[in-house]
């Protein structure tokens, strides 16, 4: 299995490979992002998707969070989702959708079909590791600042509320930050009163491998729950494994650069679905049309005819 | 609730590890972790002593405790006809009533090699195994496919309907029991498929875990339980 992605050499290119795995959007606007390979053998072109190494070194974490750890988390656990995901998926109507793609259709409204569990994992994690860094932690800074702030009253609050969150999932999961700008929540519905309060920072868990791009919020952090993530570390003790993500790993310009992100791709839905409520709104009739040009010709054609125009 | 006399309460507290909140409420019955019937190393190797111990003495533990909490809160909750927070307790008390039942029942499945962790079952329950699997081996192997395909936590079961005295294999996510799977059913032998139930030792391997564990599998305790069901 891992011979598969050695096989990918100088016969095959790659589109360039975002530093940030940012979500996308089903949108007219939007172009997908695809991130995988195509594999040329003998005439038969499949679509791969690629395990990507967290963005420092599997020491870089150390001490917080063990070599080790990262060696079997990414080195296993994350390359069998990904392996799993591309065995899933070749041969079928997924291949070639981006991964955002995938994890929506797959996700099929909670009636998960089976190539979900790969593709929501191989998500989470790329998520998971560049929601961290070495030297992390602390405060962020500016509008993210400010958003917390009031939402959530103050970072303190934030922080007891997103570790409260991790520390509850119970079983096997994630805690997000994320930034939900749908209005309502419910599909179709139309907010006869949107504000600015319908753009803002929630915290969610999820259970196994749900994340909140099924749910169309923007996520902006996470921290894996599974005991896979800490248990090497931190054995029972989750409490302090969240503890230490919080004070030594978080990267705050990471969740920065997503939320700006998420901010402009709501701004543009926006400007998207005010555009298209205009279109509606100004559209001429069939009938109208007609006789304008009817009495267009006429009157340049025969003006001896008037009769017949009625 | 006032009602309550404190003669009734000194009948409901004999011969039960009792606590009471006030001197009118009903008493409530708390649990603590039952022992060990071996050493925590003595189901070496086909799980560490680290595993056992911690297993036993910080998860099953954890589980005891907040189950504790929860009753104490339910019981507070009932007694001021709080529905509100009766129906909030009820994801807790499944979580951790369902830990503390499931790993009550796993210490039990579970023997050192010499006092017969291992020994293929006998009479009835060997007889209904070969009847509705084939074989051992084909239930051990089917039971390891559903163990190794659950997706997050859970549990993988040998149980048996005692209604239609017929033996099944399930799964059951996260803490719940056995019993969410069907009323009538009972639970001869669990396996805990958590991390936390192999991970220092079998890594991301859980296959190796489930191959390994029948070594020191306690059939006896399974074919009591299912001589009583279908006596």
């Amino acid at each position: 299995m891992a011979a598969a992605t050695s096989m990918v050499t100088s016969s095959s290119f790659t589109f360039p490979s975002q530093g940030l795995r940012l979500p996308t959007r089903s949108h007219p606007c939007m172009k997908p992002q695809r991130r995988f390979l195509r594999k040329y053998a003998s005439n038969v072109i499949t679509a791969t998707y690629e395990l990507k190494p967290p963005p420092y070194s599997l020491n870089a974490l150390e001490p917080h969070m063990s070599r080790e750890t990262l060696e079997y988390h990414w080195g296993k656990h994350h390359r069998t989702y990904v392996e799993n995901l591309n065995k899933q998926v070749v041969g079928t109507d997924l291949e070639g959708l981006s991964l955002e793609d995938i994890i929506t259709v797959t996700y099929n409204k909670g009636d998960i079909l089976p190539a979900f569990n790969s593709a929501a994992q191989a998500w989470n994690h790329d998520f998971f590791w560049e929601s961290m860094k070495p030297g992390g932690g602390g405060k962020p800074s500016g509008d993210l600042l400010d958003l917390i702030e009031r939402d959530f009253g103050s970072f303190e609050r934030f922080t007891e509320e997103f570790k409260s969150a991790a520390a509850t999932q119970f079983g096997s999961g994630w805690a997000w930050l994320a930034y939900k700008a749908n209005r309502l929540g419910v599909e179709n519905a139309v907010n006869p009163w949107p504000s600015e309060n319908d753009k803002k920072l929630v915290i969610v868990k999820s259970p196994n491998a749900v994340n909140p791009l099924v749910w169309d919020y923007f996520p902006l952090l996470t921290i894996d729950v599974w005991e896979h993530a800490f248990y090497l570390d931190f054995q029972n003790r989750r409490a302090d494994y969240i503890s230490m993500f919080m004070e030594k790993l978080v990267s705050w310009e990471a969740v920065n650069a997503r939320l700006e992100n998420a901010k402009a791709q709501a701004a543009e839905r926006e400007m998207e679905e005010e555009r298209m409520k205009n279109e509606e709104e100004w559209k001429p009739t069939d009938d109208d049309d007609d006789d304008d040009d009817d009495e267009g010709l006429e009157m340049y054609v025969d003006s001896d005819d008037d009769s017949e125009a009625e | 609730m006032a009602l309550r006399s404190l003669s009734s309460t000194k009948t409901l507290t004999l011969g039960l590890n009792s606590t009471s909140l006030l001197p009118h409420s009903r008493s409530l019955q708390t649990f603590s972790l039952p022992d060990l019937p071996y050493d925590y190393g003595a189901l070496q190797p086909a799980i560490s002593g680290e595993i056992m111990q911690l297993h036993h003495q910080k998860h099953h533990q954890t589980y005891i405790t907040n189950y504790n909490k929860a009753l104490e809160q339910l019981n507070e909750a009932i007694q001021k006809g709080d529905s509100s927070t009766v129906v909030k307790l009820q994801n807790a008390i499944k979580f951790n009533g369902g830990g503390h039942i499931n790993h009550s029942i796993f210490w039990k499945n579970l023997a050192p090699i010499r006092e017969g962790g291992g020994e293929p079952p006998k009479d009835s329950l060997g007889w209904a195994i070969d009847t509705n699997f084939g074989s051992l081996e084909s239930l051990i192997q089917k039971i390891n496919a559903e163990g190794a395909a659950l997706q997050g936590s859970g549990w993988v079961w040998l149980g048996v309907n005692k209604e239609l005295k017929k033996l099944v294999i399930e799964t059951t996510q996260n803490q719940d029991p056995l019993v969410t799977k069907g009323p009538h059913l009972v639970p001869l032998l669990g396996i805990d498929v958590w991390e936390h139930a192999y991970y220092l030792q079998y890594k991301n391997v859980r296959p190796d875990y489930l191959k390994n564990i029948w070594k020191v599998i306690n059939w006896k305790y399974a074919s009591e339980v299912y001589e009583k069901e279908c006596a």
